[in-house]
């Protein structure tokens, strides 16, 4: 309070002067006391002087005993002045140069002891020192190693919970369940029309523009229609909701163990991968085909569409077209697709939330993490099932 | 329940578990001694937070583990209620190894015990009635309303049966901790943890949630584990305790802290119970 009022009455002294500039100057008497003389108004919107000239001072040889002060000019200060003889009194100690304090305000000598009293505490192992290129190459690897084992760990975990469900001792809520495939379903229709609607429409007015060429704008329904069944219905389907359920599965779970929650569903015995992950994966595998078929729809109004309006084709044309092209085993090629990649999201977005730290900043990251992990494996994945088809004969 | 033989080693130094201390307390019958720590070492990864914890808790005690900020106190009841495992040593109940037993015996004793957290740790999108009803669907037969009158029974016990339908986010920081209280006894448990009950409360509500605990075990003889630094409720409530230190990494002290805090041979202890103003 008394440091407060003193810096008060010395601005209301100064109301319409500019404030003199902060200045410093360095003076050793024969004794090899420094004497630094501080002046003008020292405070943190000031352009303060740097410690630089001091530290040379301070170095010379033969070293100062030690710093006295003169602040018969200082008309004003605040932390700009104390932060400033923190550093240089933790200077002084290094070097082992006495600090004589007598000659500052009492206000400042009062803060500089209590800058100094705190002790200061040693972390123990937080040395963030950069580490060389191969080191963090081979941490880097470690940490990829580490978590291929975590997911292969959690797909496990769910496997043993799937198992218990099966036979009838799985627990969960199944009100949750519902609520969870309302929420997965029928709230994603709006986004998952649009989306597979663009696509539709694009693929068709792109292939027109194509087909025209050789005059065979009436196989735009068969390049629409398949490219949509096989393939992108269920990626639009599975992008989106990677986007939008997979990011929301980590962050509810992220934010339940921010919040204890999850601790507090373990110390009862209850399996939070049953309690929570379980009716996120039934509410997605089932949901993500039907979702899938929908986009299939859409995306091929999308096309004929472009194909009426664009390819000057008649509707019924391009539906007889359409259907002639489709095939049941495209269907179901697609439909499988989309299972897995329900599956893909529910399991990445749950992992990410049960591994969240326990900070706002972790949720975001799981959040995002559950994204990216998402959409990386329903790559690799709808490569990997292209193989598969192809193999068994599907395609 | 003040005036028991055991505090006579409020005063005793205890740098660590001295073999013949050890043996000593290992030989007091498990009847005894509800909770037992045989030299428990607790950390994260290769970090130990605390090591050397030798002491029990008694049948129907109510007992703190106290210490400043960063002990490992919280640390320290993550492994006594199941969630971390120790790096070293054996945490008994009534003479069973915890740790070493297998996972559905440990689901089977964490099931008995009841937990409040710091921050109530209610589940966000379930009701306070449904809080509470959770571990009675899971864990019993009762038919559903049934359910709901001890759901309701239990949020009386801490004073919130008018709030059955609400939600965690609709009450106050002092109600969640309540309800965390009424949730942690759904099943009846034998012991129950209370991890900083008085943390973020006003001096009143953290008043009535000692009071509670007192009249809880009162009335239904359970073990209370308290991990709490609050001075006042330390000794409104606690009839033995622990003291864990920062500095060295282990526990200094255990007795009661009213006696601690007179004849504790510790500076520290005696600092820590009277906020060093002797």
């Amino acid at each position: 309070m008394r440091i407060l009022v003193g810096v008060m009455t010395d601005l209301v002294s100064n109301p319409v002067q500019p404030d003199p500039a902060p200045r410093i100057a360095l003076a050793r008497d024969r004794a090899g006391r420094v004497t630094v003389a501080i002046g003008g108004a020292w405070q943190l919107d000031a352009d303060l002087p740097d410690l630089d000239g001091i530290d040379a001072e301070l170095s010379a040889e033969p070293g100062p005993t030690a710093v006295a002060f003169e602040t018969s000019d200082l008309v004003a200060w605040d932390s700009g002045l104390a932060s400033y003889l923190a550093s240089l009194a933790w200077r002084c100690r290094e070097r082992g140069i006495a600090v004589q304090e007598d000659g500052l305000p009492e206000g400042i000598q009062a803060l500089l002891h209590l800058a100094s009293a705190v002790p200061e505490r040693r972390a123990e192992s937080r040395d963030e020192h950069a580490d060389p290129f191969l080191r963090r190459f081979g941490l880097d690897f470690i940490d990829l190693a580490r978590s291929t084992g975590e997911i292969l760990a959690f797909v496990g975990e769910v496997t043993l919970a799937l198992r218990s469900i099966l036979g009838g001792r799985a627990r969960f809520r199944r009100s949750e369940l519902w609520l969870l495939i309302e929420e997965v379903g029928a709230d994603a229709l709006p986004i998952i029309s649009l989306v597979s609607f663009l696509v539709g429409l694009i693929l068709g007015y792109i292939g027109d523009q194509q087909l025209a060429q050789f005059g065979a704008r009436i196989f735009v329904a068969d390049l629409v229609g398949l490219a949509i069944v096989i393939q992108m219905g269920a990626l639009i389907t599975a992008i989106v909701l990677a986007g939008r359920t997979g990011a929301a599965f980590a962050a509810q779970l992220g934010t339940m163990q921010v919040n204890e929650e999850i601790d507090a569903l373990r110390t009862l015995g209850i399996s939070p991968v049953e309690f929570l992950v379980l009716p996120r994966l039934i509410a997605l595998v089932a949901m993500t085909p039907l979702l899938a078929i929908y986009a299939n729809l859409m995306g091929i109004m999308g096309g004929a569409f472009a194909g009426t309006v664009v390819g000057g084709l008649s509707m019924a044309e391009y539906f007889t077209e359409t259907v002639a092209a489709i095939r049941w085993n495209h269907i179901v090629q697609g439909l499988i697709s989309a299972t897995v990649f329900g599956a893909i999201v529910a399991v990445s977005g749950c992992l990410r939330g049960m591994q969240s730290g326990r900070s706002a900043a972790a949720v975001g990251e799981a959040t995002t993490s559950a994204v990216v992990t998402s959409i990386v494996f329903i790559v690799i994945a709808s490569a990997l099932l292209t193989i598969v088809f192809d193999a068994i004969g599907l395609s | 329940m003040s005036s028991d033989p055991h505090t006579d080693s409020a005063g005793d130094p205890l740098p660590g578990p001295s073999p013949e201390r050890l043996g000593d307390r290992v030989a007091v019958p498990s009847v005894d001694r509800h909770i037992l720590l045989d030299a428990v070492s607790v950390g994260y990864g290769d970090t130990v937070i605390q090591r050397d914890l030798s002491f029990g808790i008694r049948r129907g005690d109510v007992f703190v583990i106290m210490g400043g900020s960063g002990s490992g106190k919280s640390t320290l009841m993550r492994s006594l209620v199941g969630l971390l495992a120790p790096q070293a040593g054996r945490i008994l109940f009534d003479g069973v190894s915890f740790w070493d037993a297998p996972q559905r015996e440990r689901i089977r004793r964490m099931r008995r015990n009841g937990v409040m957290y710091q921050s109530g740790a209610l589940w966000s999108s379930m009701t306070l009635e449904e809080n509470v009803a959770l571990p009675l669907e899971q864990y019993t037969r009762l038919t559903p309303s049934r359910i709901h009158d001890v759901a309701v029974y239990k949020l009386a016990l801490v004073g919130l049966s008018a709030y059955c339908d609400y939600y965690p986010s609709e009450i106050s920081g002092g109600m969640r901790k309540r309800v965390g209280v009424a949730r942690a006894m759904a099943l009846d448990p034998d012991i129950l943890f209370f991890d900083e009950p008085s943390a973020g409360l006003d001096p009143l509500s953290a008043r009535l949630l000692d009071e509670l605990i007192l009249e809880l075990r009162e009335s239904l003889h359970t073990t209370m584990v308290v991990v709490t630094h609050d001075l006042a409720s330390i000794f409104a409530i606690a009839d033995d305790s622990v003291f864990l230190d920062a500095a060295t990494h282990t526990m200094l002290t255990t007795g009661n802290p009213r006696e601690l805090r007179e004849h504790s041979e510790i500076a520290l202890v005696r600092d820590f119970l009277s906020r060093g103003e002797r």
